[in-house]
């Protein structure tokens, strides 16, 4: 065998014992996905099976009795009291009494019969998004029932429900959730793990001793990554049966092409580390410019959480750099939309583009050994 | 082994600037296949940053060094090869048994399976290690790390090893078994180039530089340079050295 190859097998040898051996982190390092996706799946569960119904008729009349009705018997549904002050409401879902109201204007009786628009308002507690989404859709799939079965009576009436979010008007679903939280999970094994570990050689002059040896720098390098491209992997096909089996999260793409998005994200991510531990100089700096300059673009910027075209501009200027953005869209594209290499190739190709910018980046950096 | 004409290192007017300040000043000396060479010198007077060039941490601003026959500038590769190195700082993984260090080191360096296996074997057996090899370094008591950081400088049979304060915090009884391990090397034709703190182990040097002020201030024997300076003591050397340039500056 090539003498280079000799090294680098031993060189990654030394990084699996490492891993291997600090069983803490390890552990927490195999656990931490699965935990996150279980624990996404229970928190943003939309199965919502008790709705507090705040029903407010401004103007009682035989159809909006005819409609509480129907919510009382709809099983899914709890009446809650309220005078209509719309302050009440306000003070209804602030204390957590209700989840959902629905205000009907006056005159719906008379709207049905002479065919006018009827107005009502539905307004939804969506301080949790999801909830607040599904329970809206529930009251309004209460009305649209009770509209069909109006039947004759009902024809040419146009009911208009206008919806209001309150407290948080940004919906997401759970779905758009998982394909994210593979993005921070591989940014967390990825960039975070190798900063700490090539810093930490640093920090206890160990990186002296390889920088004197004849590896070469892009055998410590490809030595440092390739044990947490294999972790990487391990967590990114974790997440997937995770999500997979609690939610049931749609996989509609090619699983192919979300493990070759996965790989070229995590060797972004890893680049990234190598980067920060060469530009950083204790182990704690390295940590912390990892979580800073890693974990929250990729959480804030990437639209996982929070939609970009929804940011002000210059924040969607700014997570065209952040790569969780593009990873997001290829993991989103690939299980949601089934969307293949033809539409996600700019993706990819920029992707790529991050990743040989920074390793010659990083190589360099070493090359210059050290100062 | 065929006959090693050249120096094992040659310096020639080696030079390092940092900004406006010249760490190392111009400096040129060398040293013999199998010697035993002390370089001294108050914190700061460039002697760290003396060894990083000859080592390939830090490339000259100006002169010339060879080591093990090679050009430390450009011929890095070639003298990586063929050096030893050990930082003041303990320089194995503590989270990786004694065995683990030996094969990682071994890899490294690209020797087989095979002469790792003998070569690390005869190791462990003359550090006495045999029960601990299979135990994490992290158990063992700094004096014997320190020791088998030696070793293990030594397993790729370098030309040369640069031993940089290796003698840090060890108490006077590993102090002198090491200083033993050292001219056990020397006597195998191992150049040895040791930085120290302790006068004392400066006088088990076969030759001594004292570095002052990024300069070369004394070079010989420690015999020579007492005579020299008339004292009986190389740490009486030192201080008058050290002070000299105290009151030039």
């Amino acid at each position: 065998m090539n003498q280079a190859l000799v090294a680098l097998r031993s060189f990654i040898w030394k990084e699996i014992r490492h891993i291997l051996r600090d069983r803490q982190t390890l552990v927490i390092l195999l656990a931490l996905p699965i935990a996150q996706v279980t624990l996404f799946g229970f928190a943003l569960r939309t199965d919502v099976r008790d709705i507090r119904l705040v029903y407010v008729e401004q103007q009682p009349d035989a159809a909006t009795a005819e409609l509480r009705t129907r919510f009382e018997r709809n099983g899914r549904f709890t009446l809650i009291p309220a005078n209509p002050a719309s302050g009440s409401i306000a003070a209804a879902f602030r204390a957590g009494k209700a989840d959902v109201a629905l205000v009907i204007a006056p005159g719906l009786a008379e709207g049905i019969r002479t065919g006018r628009v009827a107005q009502m308002q539905v307004i939804a507690d969506a301080s949790d998004p999801n909830t607040g989404s599904t329970m809206q859709a529930h009251v309004l799939a209460a009305i649209t029932a009770w509209q069909r079965d109006l039947g004759g009576r009902g024809s040419g009436v146009v009911i208009e429900p206008r919806i209001r979010m309150r407290f948080n008007p940004t919906l997401e679903s759970v779905n758009l959730f998982v394909p994210g939280l593979i993005a921070l999970i591989l940014t967390i094994v990825t960039a975070l793990m190798t900063a700490i570990s090539l810093s930490r050689e640093k920090e206890r002059g160990t990186l002296e001793i390889l920088l004197v040896s004849p590896l070469h720098p892009w055998q410590i390098i490809v030595g440092k990554v390739a044990p947490y491209m294999i972790l990487a992997f391990i967590n990114v096909v974790s997440v997937l049966v995770a999500a997979w089996l609690v939610f049931g999260v749609p996989f509609r793409g090619s699983l192919a092409l979300l493990l070759a998005g996965s790989t070229l994200y995590a060797l972004v991510g890893l680049s990234l580390g190598v980067l920060i531990a060469a530009s950083t100089r204790t182990q704690l700096a390295a940590m912390l410019a990892a979580l800073g300059g890693t974990m929250l673009p990729s959480t804030l910027l990437s639209g996982m959480i929070f939609p970009i075209n929804s940011m002000p501009a210059p924040l969607q200027l700014v997570s065209n750099i952040v790569p969780a953005r593009w990873f997001v869209e290829i993991s989103r594209g690939v299980m949601l939309k089934g969307a293949g290499f033809p539409e996600l190739w700019l993706q990819f190709a920029v992707l790529a583009g991050m990743f040989a910018a920074m390793m010659s980046l990083a190589i360099r950096k070493f090359s210059v050994r050290l100062d | 082994m065929s006959a090693m004409p050249e120096a094992a290192i040659t310096v020639d007017g080696l030079t390092r600037q940092f900004g406006d300040f010249t760490a190392v000043d111009a400096i040129s000396f060398s040293v013999a296949q199998g010697e035993v060479f002390g370089f001294l010198g108050a914190n700061g007077a460039g002697k760290t940053t003396a060894i990083r060039m000859l080592i390939g941490l830090l490339a000259p601003s100006g002169g010339r060094a060879s080591v093990a026959g090679f050009d430390v500038a450009t011929q890095s590769e070639e003298v990586r090869q063929r050096i030893g190195y050990m930082s003041q700082r303990f320089s194995l993984y503590d989270d990786l048994t004694i065995r683990e260090n030996i094969a990682l080191y071994g890899g490294i360096y690209g020797l087989s399976d095979a002469e790792i296996a003998t070569r690390g074997g005869r190791l462990i057996t003359e550090l006495q290690l045999d029960a601990n090899a299979d135990s994490l370094v992290a158990s063992l008591p700094l004096g014997w790390k320190q020791k088998l950081a030696f070793s293990v400088a030594l397993l790729h049979e370098p030309r040369v090893v640069f031993l940089d304060e290796p003698t840090g915090g060890v108490d006077p009884l590993t102090r002198r078994a090491f200083w033993e391990m050292i001219y056990a090397a020397a006597t195998r034709g191992t150049t040895v180039f040791v930085t120290t703190h302790y006068l004392d182990e400066a006088e088990y040097c076969d030759r001594v530089a004292i570095m002052v002020d990024g300069h070369v201030a004394a070079l010989g024997t420690p015999s020579e340079l007492k005579a020299q300076f008339d004292t009986s003591t190389l740490d009486e050397v030192f201080v008058r050295l050290a002070r000299g340039s105290g009151a030039a500056a």
